[in-house]
């Protein structure tokens, strides 16, 4: 039996904590990760023999604005490196919901995109092209009714397709303006040589250029063997709007 | 032509804007961007409180109050509702 970890991420109110409760049922406990005070719940569930460890991260509508719960959402996607990022989108709002998976995207590909209250949007007409949504993210894309247990079977089938390698993601990668681009060209090498290949080296260095000394401090934190000084020099040339 | 370009604060209730340009800087821009507030986007002015501030918007089907720190900073083109 193989074991996965398996990170729900979703703007507030979007059912996400209705799935985790759905899928863990009562085997679950308030877990607490190094560093951060920020409480979130853990539990476990089973699907086609496969053993999932659920982490309910904060719900947020971004990873990106510096409030604690953002930080330990962002920190837990990259340093803990969940087998599969969930992220739960509400279907009667998507275009508010599909800033916060699209960044997940930037971070890592190992992640299923689950649009819930499917039922909701139905009833108000709200047709969705899953086919689609997911060409364009590269994900899979599923639809469900965590309230009303619809799709629950489907989704778990995809988190499995991605936990296992099954399925072969093509996030979907954001080009920015030509300077961004070149900072982001000039950051990479430096970031990868800093903090090895394990990291999102792009997505790093695009923070780095936006300024965010929030990720500077985590990276600080969870990578003590190396110094980072270098790379703020480098920002300080680089691209400030 | 009229220019129909005000910021937010001036709007009046029940008047709707298509956001044309957004002078806050910082972690508050990404914030005001991450809850909707884009150029393009469209919002409804909902309604003030007694005392004129905050201001309820209505963006991306979700209804957030901005202080008028904000909402000047943020500014959109009249395209419905009430005149002006």
């Amino acid at each position: 039996m193989s074991h996965y970890t398996v990170a729900f991420a979703g703007n507030p109110n979007t059912g996400k904590s209705t799935l985790f409760n759905l899928l863990t049922g009562m085997r679950q406990h308030t877990g607490n990760w190094a560093g951060k005070t920020v409480i979130t719940a853990e539990g476990e569930f089973t699907h086609n023999n496969h053993m999932y460890r659920a982490v309910d991260l904060p719900g947020t509508y971004s990873l990106y604005s510096n409030s604690a719960d953002e930080e330990a959402a962002r920190d837990y996607i990259i340093f803990e490196q969940p087998d599969v990022t969930l992220v739960v989108l509400d279907a009667t709002s998507l275009e508010r919901n599909l800033n916060l998976a699209l960044q997940v995207l930037e971070i890592t590909g190992r992640a299923v995109v689950c649009i819930n209250l499917i039922d909701e949007a139905r009833r108000l007409g709200i047709d969705i092209n899953l086919k689609a949504i997911s060409k364009r993210l590269g994900v899979p894309v599923v639809a469900i009714s965590a309230r009303n247990k619809i799709g629950i079977e489907a989704l778990l089938d995809q988190v499995e397709r991605v936990a296992t390698g099954a399925f072969i993601t093509d996030p979907m990668r954001i080009i920015y303006n030509d300077e961004i681009e070149r900072g982001i060209a000039e950051l990479t090498p430096m970031v990868e040589q800093m903090i090895g290949s394990k990291y999102p080296a792009r997505w790093i260095a695009l923070r780095l250029l936006d300024g965010d000394d929030s990720l500077l401090a985590s990276l600080k934190e969870n990578i003590k063997s190396k110094e980072v000084p270098e790379a703020k020099e480098v920002i300080g040339y680089g691209v400030t709007c | 032509m009229t220019e129909t370009i005000i910021p937010l604060s001036e709007a009046k209730n029940g008047s709707i804007l298509c956001i044309s340009a957004i002078e806050v800087q910082g972690v508050l821009r990404r914030r005001l961007l991450d809850l909707g507030f884009v150029v393009g986007n469209i919002v409804e002015v909902l309604r003030r409180s007694p005392l004129g501030d905050p201001t309820a918007f209505r963006v991306s089907n979700t209804t957030i109050a901005l202080r008028r720190e904000e909402s000047s900073m943020i500014y959109g083109e009249l395209i419905g509702g009430v005149e002006a």
